[in-house]
């Protein structure tokens, strides 16, 4: 194959000391701007962007692409320690990594995460190599209905799944779409719900809002339970992290169907986070035991990473094929492309190869770099916990406190960081799910702007999104998600039944975590 | 109680003394920045405004044009408001280098914005980035006539996409459709980029980007130029695909739309009040990065014209500029007052 010939001639460019120092350093660095909250993948890449301008092109991206590995592999560890997610695609680990840490398998989620996590990466390069050209294609058939359709399917695949009870998922929901709206809105350029102050003209950053609701919402939790975390005094042993990884292949449905939604979603591209949360909803809807899930739940930890992973490699795959970003971590380094001389586009395949294929080559040993870099430092941060709530509480409000004046120096969002940790205080003591706030936060801005322009492409007719076969589709899996859980009530009804007519009495303990999933 | 503010009296004379050497040491020498200096940049990581700034940032490092380092801060939310406000909120700091286009002086017409014009000086004028009529590559048209006929037939049905509402795109296209009296329906999307997917995947019928946001899918064939609006062609160059490149592109007026010239001026901006020597120290450096072979090489790969304006020009220039912008909006009943 020849696609197979060049990647050769890819890992020839980078198989060089130089260019593997090069990867450990960057990885390290991502690791360590991952880990920080607020600032971020994108934020890491633009700040090394200026060390770039002198180095060659090949090496420039390799520096870049492993620093994104790193940061995307920290951004789980924090979402998992400390309940605070790095970036808006790892909210969704923390739904079962969390629990499961606080359940004294630290080193358990921390493992699991970061194998499947290297695993869904792997799958996204091995497509990338693969079907490069088709791939790119398909992505060009996406318009606005399209994306409408792919964030109404990941809405719908997300609703059945809460374990609250559906009004208050709504409620949820529709607070989070109206926290996204705050800001500009770039159809008809009006600003909306800024009250005249100033900082709220950029919207809400989803950070800030992510850092109040989990990470300083969870801190005075754990103050009022009597300020410890649970289960922390287990022993931390080499032999987890191979026990942990022995135990991934019981996971491979799992596995499999995340990195499949991972990599559809990435490519066309509605990008990372909407994978991660889907792939939560849908491991949970598709599990024999969804009453575990929330609980710290292997499965709840492996699927949003590999989904995670395998979306955000992918994204990469528009920005070499067509020369548009996929993500913003991806502008950034298109941005570098431009200053380093080249032009990103189709072209750069046939005009610049040995940059192409070398970068395409260094995701794959990347991607082995990092995970080995990351599961090295398992034992280092499941220790964290093992210091004294008194000591790490105060350390953890500090450095929360510090990413949010990162993410847009600005002290008026301190202010909305409180704001967002009271309502966080508020939902967990009322039983609201804060994940559906989350969920539309992130997505609701993009999900309007799909629609109006769908609105305005259309001449405000609704058939636009059954116009094709590909947006009738997806729009098909969406309601048939939002529907599922009567069917399934119809379907657990009848065997209900049937139990019944047989007579036998635990009937009832079977159906009890069906109705509250 | 009394020891203590003893010992502050007694610190603070030399500092008093101190300072007061610095404010007449500093009108008598020309000023020199002594801290770090931020960038703030009014649009995301990788759009146009960035690169503009990252490539004075990368010639001031090369040719180490300036002492101090250089903060680069993205704020581009609000299609650039946020880095305006932000700067505008830091009245007098000449620390605060500002990058932009003409949205400076254009958002706060078509919407309530925490900030006036005003609240900004203009320091410099770099670029003027060129803006085109795209089509799909395997559209039928060969020609902008083609397509204005075209559209004629169809009033109401074709389609721009463009970056943005009531920005740059949707202004030209408004102007486009009052001077060929057609009607094109607008589909803003946030940024070139997607502007430029979405008519390579044949969703829509046109866009306007500049030169820069379509160079790598023109080379492949996904999208191809109709005409330019300048008052010339512009300059010879490589060709880019199937032998023709930007030179042979005709101008729209040679085509039919009454449109000599629209262009976006790639503006750096400081906060209103900043010292006037800062301002002058500024424009000195800028016209120092504007005379590298580096700059010469950002312009021409980016097919933009160098165009370096500061002082009165300035100021002409931005007047011409607002005043034709703002009759189109005045037209269009998008102004805010």
């Amino acid at each position: 194959m020849n696609n197979l010939s060049l990647l050769m001639d890819g890992f020839a460019t980078i198989l060089t000391w130089n260019h593997l120092m090069i990867m450990v350093i960057g990885v390290m660095l991502g690791m360590l701007v991952g880990v920080l909250p607020g600032l971020g993948a994108p934020n890491g890449v633009s700040l090394l962007l200026p060390l770039t301008f002198t180095m060659d092109p090949v090496s420039a991206i390799i520096l870049l692409s492993c620093m994104y590995w790193g940061a995307l592999f920290g951004g789980s560890t924090t979402s998992i320690l400390f309940n605070i997610p790095g970036e808006p695609s790892s909210v969704a680990t923390t739904f079962d990594g969390y629990p499961m840490a606080r359940n004294g398998e630290a080193t358990r989620a921390l493992t699991l995460a970061f194998m499947s996590a290297g695993l869904g990466a792997l799958a996204g390069v091995v497509m990338i190599t693969l079907l490069a050209n088709w791939v790119a294609q398909f992505g060009l058939k996406f318009s606005s209905p399209e994306y409408f359709a792919v964030y109404f399917l990941a809405f719908c695949s997300f609703i059945g799944m809460s374990s609250s009870a559906p009004s208050k998922t709504l409620v949820s929901m529709m607070l989070g779409l109206a926290f996204a709206t705050v800001g500009m809105d770039s159809v008809s350029g009006g600003l909306r719900l800024t009250f005249g102050i100033p900082d709220l003209v950029k919207g809400i950053s989803f950070l800030v809002a992510v850092m109040g609701l989990f990470g300083i919402a969870e801190l005075m939790v754990t103050t009022e339970e009597g300020l410890s975390f649970n289960g922390i005094k287990s022993r931390i042993r080499i032999m987890d992290i191979l026990r942990t990884v022995a135990e991934l292949p019981r996971y491979w449905v799992s596995l499999v169907r995340s990195i499949l939604i991972g990599i559809w979603m990435g490519i066309t591209p509605a990008g990372p986070t909407a994978a991660s949360f889907m792939s939560h909803g849908i491991a949970k809807r598709f599990s024999k035991h969804p009453e575990r899930f929330g609980k710290g739940e292997p499965n709840g930890i492996v699927s949003p990473e590999a989904a995670d992973h395998s979306a955000g490699t992918s994204a990469l795959l528009p920005m070499l094929a067509l020369g548009v970003p996929g993500s913003a971590t991806a502008a950034v380094m298109m941005g570098g492309l431009m200053i380093w001389g080249l032009t990103p586009g189709p072209m750069l395949f046939i005009t610049r190869p040995d940059f192409v294929w070398g970068l395409i080559a260094s995701m794959y040993l990347g991607n082995v770099v990092a995970v080995i870099l990351v599961l090295a430092t398992v034992p280092l941060y499941a220790s964290i916990l093992r210091v004294p709530f008194a000591i790490i509480g105060p350390v953890i409000v500090a450095v929360i406190f510090t990413g949010v004046y990162q993410v847009a120096n600005s002290t008026f969002d301190f202010w909305l960081l409180l704001f967002f940790a009271l309502l966080g205080y508020l939902f967990k003591k009322l039983d609201y799910p804060v994940a559906p706030l989350v969920l539309t936060m992130v997505l609701g801005h993009r999900a309007e702007e799909a629609f109006r322009q769908s609105m305005v492409m259309s001449d405000g007719s609704l058939t636009i999104f059954w116009s094709n076969s590909l947006v009738t589709t997806i729009m098909g899996l969406g309601a048939l998600m939002l529907v599922w859980p009567l069917i399934s009530k119809v379907t657990g009804l009848r065997g209900w039944r049937q139990r019944l007519h047989r007579q036998k009495p635990e009937n009832h303990k079977s159906s009890t975590p069906d109705s509250r999933a | 109680m009394y020891k203590l503010t003893s010992i502050t009296t007694a610190q603070l004379k030399p500092l008093t003394l101190f300072f007061a050497a610095l404010t007449v040491s500093g009108s008598a020498l020309a000023w020199q920045p002594d801290r770090p200096v931020e960038f703030v940049v009014t649009s995301g990581a990788g759009g146009g405004t960035d690169t503009f700034a990252r490539t004075v940032q990368s010639i001031i490092g090369k040719h180490q044009l300036m002492d101090k380092s250089i903060i680069v801060s993205n704020k581009g939310g609000g299609s650039g408001a946020e880095g305006y406000v932000y700067s505008a909120s830091s009245k007098d700091d000449p620390y605060k280098l500002t990058f932009g286009t003409n949205n400076e002086y254009l958002l706060p017409e078509v919407g309530e914005m925490p900030y006036a014009a005003e609240d900004l000086q203009p320091v410099a004028s770099m670029a003027m980035d060129e803006f085109l009529i795209w089509v799909n590559g395997d559209a039928k048209y060969d020609s902008a006539k083609d397509f204005i006929d075209a559209a004629k037939q169809n009033p109401g049905k074709m389609q721009f996409a463009g970056s943005q509402s009531k920005d740059t795109d949707q202004t030209l296209v408004s102007m486009i459709e009052e001077a060929t009296d057609t009607d094109f329906r607008y589909v803003p999307f946030n940024g070139g980029s997607q502007a430029l997917v979405q008519l390579a995947g044949g969703h829509v019928d046109a866009n306007v980007n500049n030169p820069n946001e379509n160079l790598g899918q023109w080379q492949a064939g996904m999208v191809k130029p109709l005409c330019v609006f300048s008052p010339e062609q512009l300059p010879k160059g490589e060709p880019v695909y199937e032998g023709k490149g930007w030179g042979d592109i005709p101008t729209c007026q040679s085509q039919g739309i009454d449109i000599s010239e629209y262009r976006m001026p790639r503006t750096v901006w400081l906060p209103a009040g900043a010292p006037e020597e800062a301002v002058t120290y500024y424009q000195d450096l800028l016209k120092k990065v504007s005379e590298t072979p580096e700059w010469k090489d950002y312009v021409t790969r980016t097919v933009q014209t160098s165009q370096f304006l500061s002082g009165d020009d300035l100021e002409q220039y931005i007047d011409d500029n607002a005043s034709t912008v703002k009759k189109v909006f005045e037209q269009e009943g998008w102004s805010a007052s």
